[in-house]
């Protein structure tokens, strides 16, 4: 048969049924339980408030233009870091990967027809939305000024502001993790096809179960953390209050023995994403795979152990300072072997510079500087200069965005063809990548010497010797402005107008690019076996030169 | 653009480790990023490039790069800690001045009980010691040219210790968030020659030393009426400890152990005198939590350290 | 790489990779598409509320230790305030959540029988004792709260010797844990208007096996919650 007749035969098959057109009306979508609808859902709800907590970032730092703030009032520049950290941090990161790549995905990669319990997935996405709702009408009837973190006693007892509202919208969201967790536990340890041993799962979903593990075992106490806060706020109990016989650093680590693992749930979805979209793009086994997964399932052990770092000025012991800095060089050392085995697997290998590749590049030379500048802050002699200032939000933003954002554009260029049945236009995936890389060094590289300089971070005016690099970084957010505003133009456009796109766009291995994009309802017809081990390209020396 | 200054021994070693930090992390991203080039262009789909065999046992490949990964973690975990613990050491002879933080305001009180707002003067080449406090919410005395901060808790005494070598004008930032002016609870710590610095004392001089001022606390807030600290017509009927001398003596405590008397133990045992009762004394001392304003406090803590176990005033009750 | 296993498309050629399904057709029905029989889902269902329950543990673990370490920080004044709980209440809580437990536990063994009779009675039994706990730990409330012991501005015990740190994990703890009950009782519902629509049956009877779990974790709590609060100082 011709090129020509396959492929609109081919065409043919995509038109008919798949997961979106099966059924059409607003209830079958809102009362789904199909995992790949529900990715779709998140991935709608999560967009949103990215560029919501994206509008905060944007106001303040084009209040940050001048040293008295441009914009707006100190109270106001408060309440939009604090909105910004709150958003990005709960109703963005924590979820992103996950809920989205990872709820589609992880089903089809097992050669399985849905999560194992797919009401609690439904029910995980509801709890997200009234938590997010909740926590939005906190922020815009008056907002918090209280910053992400809730220190008390400023948070309990001067703050005035709707804390309670956010508080709650935090502890539902929680609870909307808890279940995704559990579900995706669960289903890696049930649900894998025959033949599926562990050392045969691909990797992301290695580290969406070391994700899962953090997400099951740390978010309680994050819960409890909000709901002693809660209760302080309301009854002034004394919880926190030293004149009532509380310990406000009590609070900080009961918040930062969740929130310090809650980073490592953030980036290690986003490891994943690179072991696929590298294999596939260097069109080569993974180097190290048992390495790789290990070092995902040891980062989620010892990251419960290493929150003490956050706190090392704030009046804990020398002890207690020397213990969690030695184990915060030692969480480093599982994320370095990762890049390293990465390297080695480009070593080699045949790269083809599509755009989730074009992510993934720029992920590991984002995610080394981001893990560099963390020794800086894990090392006491150098933190107690560095704590607190721009320093650490260049550090944390370097993993968070630079690393962790990339990662997920890579993956949803990667599985878009999959998810919608729709190729994107090549040429603006790897523009925008492009600028996504220039406009994000460009906004956070000068915090690294903003920070070390001295200028302290949350600051909503500066000493004027602070603006130069402050207008540098502001241009560089400008530039990320529209970088990430790129991705939603051109992938709202291939919805309507991207050729369509075959079952396996990529020529990659793996499950998921064994079905029809986008995949039916069911997703498979019947039950595959594995034989192999996953990755398993052609080896080098069993190719022609190409 | 503003450059930072160093103005202590302690902000040059810092600085070493944070160059030898960049340093260090530059070689590795040059490695990373250079790799990640190199194999790029050559290994590029279409470059023609017989691939060979790739390696087959990569065990020692991990291993190896694991284990120079750890070595030189540790090194660098080490080498910041042992900054970290000189930089916490009590210090010899130190000038202990008083530091209150508050919305949004730094206090500062030196020991002849001269009072200044958002500004520190300290003589050059002296050990100073800071007694850190906050009136209401946790804030942060930060001194990027000494590159130093500690975060100032309420209800607790935190010290910091500070010996600036430098005659000039640094910055004090606040470095812990607390609240609407947080950016604005800014200062400056000025150094001085030390004449200049006795000079300045004079012309700020407060009418009450603190230890003056201590004692008046003493007697109004009815401390006299229990401990006999040395006064004439000071006797009472509850037993309580003496407190002549008692800044740094080791005082034993009713669990068995035996603490050093600091300024914090003194600080702590007005507001929490049930945390560490004294041996052989009942634990009926009152706690001064939200009567003692944390200035007042100051104050008597400066009172005690002054008690000499020699003066003892004609009238008292031997303890 | 993976063979796909020819079978018939759908339902029936999934399942012929895996074990043959040998359940009725009613059993069939509780089988989600996913699974390849009633086995299997009913050991993931087990496993996954074991992970709930371990989420459970973290979640309390938390207030357990912020317990822990005000009672080593201020010994006295925690023993102090914990002699001002009611005890008798305390104690005959324990016994009826025990005695609650150990229905439940009586009525699944009911259930492995077939004997929906009787578990439809331990179900009732059990719910009508979590009631009477609920009930009785209302009332012991409402009299702390008389005799001033909420922590606030009219708390009767010294505030800064520990003792409103205790009575405020005192009202934290029980009130998580009462909350927990209320869930408890809507499930024990909900199994009980399962039972009567005949729903389970020895061949499947998983969600009776679930809440009972469950209910057996929040017994559990209040176990090591009682000494803490009542005997403690005592």
């Amino acid at each position: 048969m011709s090129t020509t007749t396959e492929r609109s035969l081919l065409t043919l098959q995509q038109r008919a049924d798949s997961y979106l057109t099966d059924e059409r009306t607003i209830w079958s979508w809102l009362l789904t339980t199909d995992h790949k609808r529900i990715a779709l859902l998140y991935f709608a709800s999560i967009t949103a408030f990215f560029f919501l907590g994206g509008a905060a970032a944007a106001v303040m730092r084009l209040n940050l233009v001048t040293p008295e703030g441009l914009l707006v009032e100190h109270e106001m520049y408060n309440r939009l870091f604090t909105m910004h950290g709150v958003i990005m941090v709960w109703f963005f990161l924590v979820p992103a990967i996950p809920v989205t790549l990872g709820n589609f995905i992880t089903p089809l990669m097992l050669g399985a027809r849905d999560l194992a319990f797919p009401r609690v997935n439904l029910t995980s996405w509801y709890l997200f939305m009234v938590g997010g709702v909740t926590a939005l009408t906190g922020l815009a009837a008056g907002g918090v000024d209280t910053a992400w973190t809730f220190y008390t006693p400023l948070s309990t007892g001067y703050s005035h502001g709707w804390m309670m509202l956010v508080c709650l919208g935090i502890i539902l969201s929680g609870y909307s993790s808890i279940a995704t967790g559990l579900n995706f536990i669960v289903t890696i340890h049930r649900l894998r096809p025959p033949g599926m041993t562990w050392y045969r799962l691909p990797l992301f979903l290695w580290s969406l179960y070391a994700t899962s593990v953090i997400y099951v075992l740390a978010t309680p106490v994050l819960t409890m953390a909000m709901i002693l806060l809660m209760f302080e706020r309301f009854f002034h109990v004394g919880l926190f209050d030293p004149a009532l016989g509380g310990d406000p650093v009590m609070f900080q680590h009961l918040f930062w023995f969740y929130s310090h693992p809650a980073v490592y749930i953030m980036i290690l979805p986003g490891f994943g994403v690179v072991s696929e979209v590298i294999t596939a793009f260097s069109r080569k086994g993974i180097f190290g795979y048992k390495f790789i997964a290990w070092s995902s399932v040891s980062i989620a052990v010892i990251s419960f152990f290493v929150w003490g770092h956050h706190m090392f000025v704030a009046g804990t012991s020398i002890y207690s300072g020397i213990a969690f800095s030695l184990l915060s060089f030692m969480v480093s050392v599982p994320s370095a072997i990762k890049v390293f085995n990465w390297l080695a697997t480009l070593h080699k290998g045949f790269i083809r510079f599509n755009a989730p590749m074009l992510y993934i590049l720029g992920f590991i030379g984002l995610f080394t500087i981001g893990g560099l500048t963390g020794l800086f802050v894990a090392s006491l002699g150098t933190d107690v200069h560095l704590h607190d200032t721009y320093f650490v939000v260049a550090h944390f933003h370097y993993i968070m965005v630079g690393a962790m954002v990339s990662a997920f554009f890579a993956g949803l260029h990667y599985w878009w063809p999959k998810i919608t049945g729709k190729m994107y236009p090549e040429i603006w995936g790897q523009i925008a990548a492009a600028t996504i890389f220039f406009g994000f060094n460009m906004t956070f590289a000068p915090q690294f010497i903003l920070g070390y300089l001295g200028m302290p971070r949350r600051y909503a005016s500066y000493d004027p010797g602070y603006q130069v690099l402050n207008v540098v970084s502001s241009l560089g957010a400008a530039v990320l402005a529209v970088a990430y505003l790129m991705p939603l133009i051109y992938l709202t456009w291939s919805l309507f107008a991207g050729k369509n796109a075959p079952s396996n766009p990529w020529d990659a291995t793996g499950l998921e690019w064994q079905t029809q994009s986008p995949p039916r309802t069911e997703n498979f017809a019947f039950t595959p076996v594995i034989t192999g081990p996953p990755y398993n390209y052609p080896r080098p020396e069993q190719r022609q030169h190409v | 653009m503003i450059g930072l200054a160093t103005a202590s021994d302690g902000a040059r070693e810092t600085d070493w480790l944070l160059g030898s930090l960049v340093g260090a992390s530059a070689l590795v991203l040059a490695l990373v990023m250079g790799l990640m080039f190199i194999y790029v262009i050559r290994y590029r789909h279409g470059s023609g490039l017989d691939r060979g065999s790739v390696a087959q046992k990569t065990w020692r490949i991990e291993v190896g790069w694991t284990a120079a990964t750890l070595a030189v973690f540790f090194g660098l975990f080490i080498w910041g800690a042992n900054l970290f613990i000189r930089i916490n050491l009590p210090q010899d002879n130190p000038l202990t001045i008083n530091v209150v933080g508050k919305q949004w305001m730094w206090k500062i009180e030196h020991p002849g009980g001269e009072k200044e707002i958002n500004a520190l003067h300290i003589p050059v080449g002296r050990n100073v010691q800071l007694l850190l406090t906050s009136e209401d919410v946790i804030h942060d005395f930060g001194l990027p040219a000494f590159r130093l901060k500690r975060d100032v808790l309420p209800g607790r005494l935190e010290a910091m210790w500070l010996h600036a070598d430098k005659v000039g004008d640094y910055r004090v930032f606040c470095d812990q968030f607390c609240g609407t002016d947080h950016s604005a609870m800014i200062g400056t710590v000025t150094v001085m020659e030390p004449a200049d610095y006795q000079a300045w004392l004079e012309r700020n001089g407060a009418s009450t030393s603190l230890v003056a001022a201590g004692q008046a606390l003493f007697i109004r807030y009815g401390c006299a009426g229990c401990h006999q600290a040395g006064l004439s017509g000071g006797g009472g009927t509850v037993r309580a400890p003496s407190l002549n001398g008692l800044f740094g003596s080791p005082v034993p405590l009713a669990d068995g152990t035996t603490v050093t008397a600091d300024e914090k133990y003194i600080h702590d045992s007005i507001l929490y005198p049930k945390l560490q009762v004294v041996a052989s004394y009942d634990p009926v001392m009152p706690s001064f939590q939200s009567v003692i304003a944390e200035e007042d406090l100051v104050r008597i803590v400066a009172y005690i350290k002054s008690l000499d176990p020699h003066a003892f005033a004609a009238g008292d009750r031997p303890q | 790489m993976s063979d796909l296993v020819p079978g018939e498309p759908g339902a029936g050629g999934y399942r012929a990779a895996w074990h043959p399904g040998s359940e009725s057709a009613t059993v069939a029905e509780h089988v989600g598409f996913q699974y390849a029989g009633i086995g299997h889902q009913t050991g993931t269902a087990q496993a996954g509320l074991w992970l709930f329950l371990a989420t459970e543990l973290l979640f309390f673990g938390g207030l357990f230790l912020l317990y822990t370490v005000d009672f080593a920080r201020h010994p006295g004044g925690t023993l102090a305030a914990s002699r001002e709980t009611t005890l008798w209440i305390g104690a005959l809580n324990s016994v009826i959540l025990l005695c609650s437990s150990g229905a439940y536990t009586y009525g699944l063994g009911l259930a492995r029988r077939g004997d929906n009779r009787g578990l439809f009675r331990m179900v009732l039994l059990t719910g009508t004792l979590g009631t009477v706990f609920l009930l009785l730990k209302g009332y012991e409330w409402y009299d702390d709260i008389a005799r001033h012991l909420f922590p606030g501005p009219s708390f009767v015990l010294p505030a800064a010797d520990g003792g409103a740190l205790f009575w405020c994990f005192y009202f934290v703890a029980t009130g998580l844990h009462g909350i927990h009950m209320i869930v408890g009782l809507v499930l024990l519902a909900w199994i009980g208007a399962g039972v009567r629509k005949q729903r389970f049956s020895p061949a499947y009877y998983t969600p009776v096996e679930g809440v009972g779990l469950y209910w057996s974790f929040v017994d559990m709590v209040w176990i090591t919650l009682f000494p803490c609060l009542y005997l403690v100082g005592r």
